[in-house]
């Protein structure tokens, strides 16, 4: 028996410097690094893996972006994947979640054919940049595989053939049965991702990482990019920043000031 | 327009329901608003509907038995069912992944998000943590759109007619998972964060007494709500988490102590409308965006703040 996992990445902005949008309206990824909630999916593959070394886990990063995307499959390597497919096609570009969402699936596919199938598909909750979170969805749709999205804990069913798992909704904790083959999102709440150690940024060099094209997937570059997208932005404008209001040092008596202001604001 | 509503599994309306039902109501401008509840007892539901000239509430004979392939398998009979060219709902994760499923079925365009909707479906949303609004406009004959809670200003119900409930019955094929177990969250008596007219929030520098910003949330009649530092450390429920991976709020009053304002943090409540912040560091984040900023030591203000708050009460 073996399980193959395949853990979509994403390249975008650090959220900790300026994000901005370029003059084409995409955002600007010059200053890029793996999106922060593809670590959680990653680091819950390697515990499944390591939960079960019967299981023969394989797993796999997949990427599609342009060539600076890279960046996001060499840190999955280093994090503990096996290998990694990058999609880079210039008819990508400006393409909406159905279209990126439709190479992933071919790459998923592709992934299967060179590896025997594919078990699992695990992603994060959401991208950090664009944070819709319908590619989880879009891609069970597209390969007609189980959908749970937003598990907050991860564990390997009793038959090792599937997953439990729990979720959060507006008002209860589920708990969740799926069989494979199925696509799962993780949230930031299902573990600590683990920091690479030297070890393994070498040991990432040796791993095998190919680069692919649109041809290579039988995907019809016309179904994809800024052309075919079906939703398309019109403007994007910076928000003016909120104005800083009064800051006060206490100097033994703020506590009774912020009382006063919350009465003065008619906030009580 | 004809525009479908998607409630999610809603037997009673929530605030976050009422927005998108009253921004159907504007857009669809004389063509038909239809909604859907996945939940099967839909009596109730239908009277609450009475105010928003609501043509039909369409509603599964049986809860669904897997996990979004049913689920999404009606909202596409409602589709047919209501002829819509737009489909609106609250941006949750139940209604989000129905949308983005029969997004990819019928090559349809999906915005999520939406902090407004108009005629033509040009929708505005906020992206990148605020940073940014864009205007986004479906290229496509058919469009899914979540809009964002405390965006759109829930109107009054106007107490029209209750719609008549239309049963839909549906199979669906294919892999799914089952839910095998439910814990409904034990109900709290303060306000619901989300829709809360005042929020406090604890972070890390709150420490072990988190009961500090319980009492003087109960002193405001507030919600409770956390920093992810503060959930990470065990004394907030996850669900209290405010920010990018927890919830959006945008009270009247944001009142946070020992929260630093980091940009994921920020996400989660910069539109609230005053918001005031305790932070014993002078440079802290926080103070960029609060309209009042407290440098000091949030275990000597608070305790005063209560107390001086209990002393106006009298
Ligand atoms: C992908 C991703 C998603 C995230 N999502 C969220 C999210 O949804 N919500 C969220 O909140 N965070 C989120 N974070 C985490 C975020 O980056 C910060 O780490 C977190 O918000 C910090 O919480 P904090 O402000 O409570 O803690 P800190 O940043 O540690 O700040 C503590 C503050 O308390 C002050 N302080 C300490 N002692 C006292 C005292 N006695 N009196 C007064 N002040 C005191 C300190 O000066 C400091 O400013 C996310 C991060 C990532 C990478």
């Amino acid at each position: 028996m073996s399980v193959n996992i395949v853990v979509p990445v994403k390249y975008v902005p650090d959220a900790q410097k300026q994000r901005t949008f370029r003059e084409d309206l995409t955002v600007d990824r010059s200053d890029a690094i793996l999106s922060e909630l593809d670590e959680y999916p990653l680091e819950a593959a390697l515990a499944l893996r390591e939960a079960a070394p019967e299981a023969e886990v394989t797993i796999v990063a997949v990427t599609v972006g342009p060539a600076a995307a890279s960046g996001a499959v060499k840190k999955a390597l280093q994090m503990g994947a096996d290998a990694a497919f990058h999609v880079d096609d210039a008819a990508l570009a400006g393409s909406d979640a159905l279209g990126t969402s439709a190479a992933l699936a071919a790459a998923i596919q592709h992934v299967g054919e060179e590896h025997g199938g594919v078990d699992l598909v695990l992603t994060g909750m959401a991208s950090t940049d664009g944070e819709m979170s319908v590619v989880p969805p879009m891609l069970a749709e597209r390969l007609d595989f189980a959908l749970v999205t937003r598990a907050g804990t991860v564990e390997w069913g009793e038959e090792r053939n599937g997953l439990a798992l729990t979720r959060a909704t507006a008002d209860a904790t589920q708990t969740v049965a799926v069989a494979f083959p199925a696509v799962v999102s993780v949230t930031d709440q299902a573990n600590e991702p683990r920091y690479p150690n030297f070890k393994a940024i070498m040991a990432a060099k040796k791993k095998p990482s190919a680069v692919l094209t649109l041809a290579d997937l039988g995907v019809d570059a016309s179904t994809v990019g800024r052309d075919a997208a079906a939703a398309s932005v019109q403007s994007a404008t910076p928000r003016p920043p909120r104005a800083a209001g009064v800051k006060i040092q206490d100097e033994g008596e703020a506590g009774i000031q912020l009382a006063a202001y919350l009465a003065e604001q008619r906030l009580l | 327009m004809n525009v479908l509503v998607d409630l999610g599994h809603t037997t009673a309306l929530r605030s976050p329901d009422r927005e998108v039902l009253t921004l159907a109501r504007t857009v669809a401008a004389g063509g038909t608003v239809s909604v859907l509840t996945h939940a099967p007892d839909a009596a109730g539901l239908a009277e609450e509907l009475g105010g928003f000239d609501v043509a039909v509430l369409l509603a599964p004979q049986d809860a669904a038995p897997d996990l979004s392939l049913t689920d999404t398998a009606l909202l596409d009979a409602a589709l047919a069912e209501s002829g819509a060219t737009l489909v609106l709902g609250p941006n949750a994760a139940e209604v989000t992944d129905c949308f983005a499923r029969l997004a990819v079925r019928h090559s349809a365009a999906i915005i999520t998000d939406a902090v407004g909707v108009d005629a033509d479906r040009t929708v505005t949303k906020s992206v990148l943590a605020g940073g940014y609004t864009t205007t986004v406009e479906p290229t496509t004959e058919l469009a899914f759109v979540t809009v964002a809670p405390n965006a759109v200003a829930a109107g009054e119900a106007q107490g029209g007619q209750a719609p008549d409930v239309k049963p839909l019955a549906v199979s669906a094929s294919g892999a799914a998972a089952t839910v095998t177990g439910t814990q409904v969250a034990p109900a709290s008596s303060r306000p619901k964060l989300t829709e809360a007219r005042v929020v406090v929030v604890g972070g890390r520098g709150v420490g072990e007494n988190f009961s500090l910003v319980e009492e003087l949330a109960d002193e405001l009649g507030a919600a409770v709500g956390a920093s992810r530092a503060a959930v990470d450390a065990g004394w907030a429920e996850h669900s209290a988490q405010v920010g990018q991976t927890g919830v959006t709020v945008s009270p009247q009053l944001y009142l946070c102590a020992g929260v630093s304002g980091a940009i994921q943090h920020r996400a989660g409540m910069q539109t609230s409308q005053t918001i005031v912040a305790v932070n014993k560091d002078e440079n802290a984040q926080i103070f960029d965006i609060a309209d009042y900023g407290v440098v000091g030591d949030l275990n000597k203000v608070l305790p005063q703040l209560i107390e001086a708050l209990r002393e106006r009460k009298g």
